[in-house]
């Protein structure tokens, strides 16, 4: 009786003994709050917002099955439903190369063991650090058309006036970028650039040198290539983070002048919390996470190509 | 006879070369410099715009053109943001939430870290690797379901969603901050504790968390940042000005009309006063704030 249960329970990793028993059943103990916490916030609302997509429902009245009315909706009869994540993907096809791209090289300019690195790392990552709502305050008075500095030095050094910049249509969301890049380029990613810019072996650079590569090449077929799983990992993570842009819109330009800054993320946050069509929204949300799933697979389809694991076996 | 002419002139040459060689890599330091001191001051100014706007008197706020330094610096302005906003209601609630919810990030996040880090359970693995994938998971998804589900608990306008979350489990980063951090623990100590008699929870509590203070250093210093600067779920949570955090009670004195007076110095002062405590926190706990972002980047 007890043999092919046990023998089934070894197939499946059960554990068999009374001891390693007593050890999982501690393991679970442990992670209950995190189960719970999985179920009831995070796995839970998942699934239930995907019957909530399938409805309409303001809170106030009971939900109403509307089938996939919410999609058709999104899809094929609101305008403003591509507009913006049209707009969302432009802003990150912008901001990603070039926060990544800058983080890079802020990375590589302190990776020169240059004397005083500490404190010029430490400055560059105070930006990053800033609360939001705090650096949209501030830039908006720094890019204020008549009061800011940004135009003052603009016309006393190249005698150009400036734009309104967040209150202009045209210039809204390259004001965006640029508050933006502002936290990206001396943040996060920067601080994982150098960390795996301190981990190529310097033999490698030795060895090219003797080679008679210069600092181009090195950098092109050294360094590139063995931080580019940091790379890849630095890039999916400011994909994922500019997609996802919300506060920064919405307490700059809540979305205006005209629609200029209206994110995908504020087209969901208005939809459930300004008119209440929470079913809508939970369609709209649901439509951004397929996207975002398969725009983030891609990347690992494609990161085979390009990204080098130095431990990979092949 | 040529070669022992030859001999000082070679000499000279190599000088030169080894001078020129040194200028070059001086000069080449000293563009590298002057390259990140620029970074610097591009990146600070807006800090100091904001911070001399905010010592400014009221009529220079929207002086044309705009001064680089105020005619006298009035600390006043400081003061009025406490009398005209609720802003000391505002810190003493943003304070409150941050410190209960680093809290249960730290205590739930080391348990669950324990767990993977030092047991053999089944389906370990599937585990960890849902809870990794949660990390990826934009917050979009789960805000209008778990709205409603504070609606029905009625929650709403209240600290619960801000905090409760956080004491199950604490988020995915966290948990593999400690699970790595476990790891490098030798297991010759729990085996030790364990002969002793020791519960599975007295080796969490007494052996590994003692000796994994730079972890939870880490964890604190950065989720008490992230508490502090979070604005969606604050924002669709309180409704009631003297309950809101810091972050949408700016922006609520923002929204809120004035009679005359410009109040965008105080705003800035606010901003600065926001921005401070985060700084603070980030020098004091340089070292593992930094070894925390670094970690989030090892497994790429």
């Amino acid at each position: 009786m007890r043999g092919w249960w046990h023998r089934f329970a070894q197939q499946l990793g059960w554990p068999t003994s009374g001891l390693a028993r007593q050890e999982a059943l501690y393991a679970y103990l442990f992670l209950l709050p995190w189960i719970l916490g999985f179920l009831g916030f995070v796995a839970g609302p998942m699934v239930a917002s995907l019957f909530l997509s399938l409805t309409r429902y303001n809170i106030v009245k009971d939900p109403v099955f509307v089938g996939l009315e919410n999609y058709y909706q999104a899809l094929f009869r609101d305008p403003l439903f591509w507009s913006s994540l049209g707009r969302t993907f432009l802003y990150a096809a912008v901001v990603v190369p070039t926060g990544v791209t800058g983080a890079l090289l802020t990375a590589l300019l302190l990776n020169q063991g240059l004397r005083g690195t500490t404190l010029y790392r430490t400055l560059f990552f105070l930006p990053h650090l800033t609360p939001v709502v705090a650096a949209v305050f501030i830039w908006s008075w720094l890019l204020n058309p008549s009061f800011g500095l940004v135009n003052e030095v603009l016309w006393q050094l190249f005698r150009i006036k400036g734009p309104v910049w967040l209150g202009s249509k045209e210039w809204a969301i390259p004001s965006l970028i640029l508050i933006a890049l502002w936290g990206i380029i001396g943040g996060n990613l920067m601080m994982i650039f150098l960390a795996g810019l301190q981990g190529v072996p310097r033999e490698l650079y030795e060895v090219a040198e003797i080679d008679g590569a210069n600092a181009w090449q090195r950098f092109w077929n050294v360094t590139l290539p063995m931080i580019s799983p940091t790379l890849f990992f630095n890039t999916v993570l400011a994909i994922i983070g500019a997609l996802q842009t919300f506060t920064l819109a919405f307490v700059a330009t809540q979305g205006g002048p005209a629609y200029a800054t209206w994110f995908y993320a504020l087209h969901i946050y208005t939809n459930a919390f300004n008119y209440f069509e929470l079913g809508y929204a939970a369609a709209l949300a649901w439509l951004f996470f397929v996207v975002l799933v398969t725009f983030t697979y891609l990347q690992f389809r494609f990161a085979t190509r390009w990204v080098y694991y130095a431990g990979e076996v092949k | 006879m040529p070669a022992v002419v030859s001999l000082p002139r070679e000499r000279r040459k190599e000088r030169l070369l080894l001078l020129v060689g040194r200028l070059r890599w001086g000069l080449g330091r000293l563009t590298l410099h002057l390259l990140a001191i620029g970074l610097a001051v591009f990146l600070m100014l807006p800090y100091y715009w904001a911070v001399i706007s905010s010592l400014k008197p009221a009529h220079e706020v929207r002086l044309l053109p705009p001064q680089w330094w105020p005619s006298t610096l009035r600390w006043q302005n400081y003061i009025e943001v406490w009398q005209t906003t609720l802003f000391g209601q505002w810190v003493v609630n943003t304070v409150f939430v941050s410190v209960v919810a680093t809290t249960g990030t730290v205590l739930s996040a080391a348990l669950a870290g324990y767990a993977f880090a030092r047991f053999r359970f089944p389906f370990r693995n599937l585990f960890f690797m849902v809870t990794l994938s949660t990390m990826m998971l934009p917050h979009e998804v789960t805000l209008i379901p778990t709205y409603l589900l504070y609606y029905k608990l009625g929650w709403l306008n209240t600290y619960l969603p801000l905090t409760v979350p956080f004491w199950l489990g604490g988020g995915a980063f966290f948990i593999f901050l400690f699970r790595q951090f476990f790891m490098t623990i030798p297991l010759d100590l729990d085996e030790a504790a364990k002969l002793d008699g020791a519960s599975y929870f007295r080796i969490l509590w007494s052996i590994i968390l003692p000796l994994s203070l730079p972890a939870v250093a880490t964890a604190a210093i950065i989720s008490f940042i992230n508490h502090w600067n979070s604005f969606i779920l604050p924002l669709i949570i309180l409704n009631d000005p003297p309950k809101f955090l810091l972050s949408i009670g700016l922006r609520y004195f923002q929204i809120l009309p004035t009679e005359g007076e410009p109040k965008d110095h105080l705003l800035l002062a606010a901003s600065v006063l926001m921005t401070i405590p985060v700084i603070v926190l980030f020098f004091l706990g340089q070292r593992y704030f930094v070894r925390g972002v670094v970690l989030s980047g090892i497994k790429g």
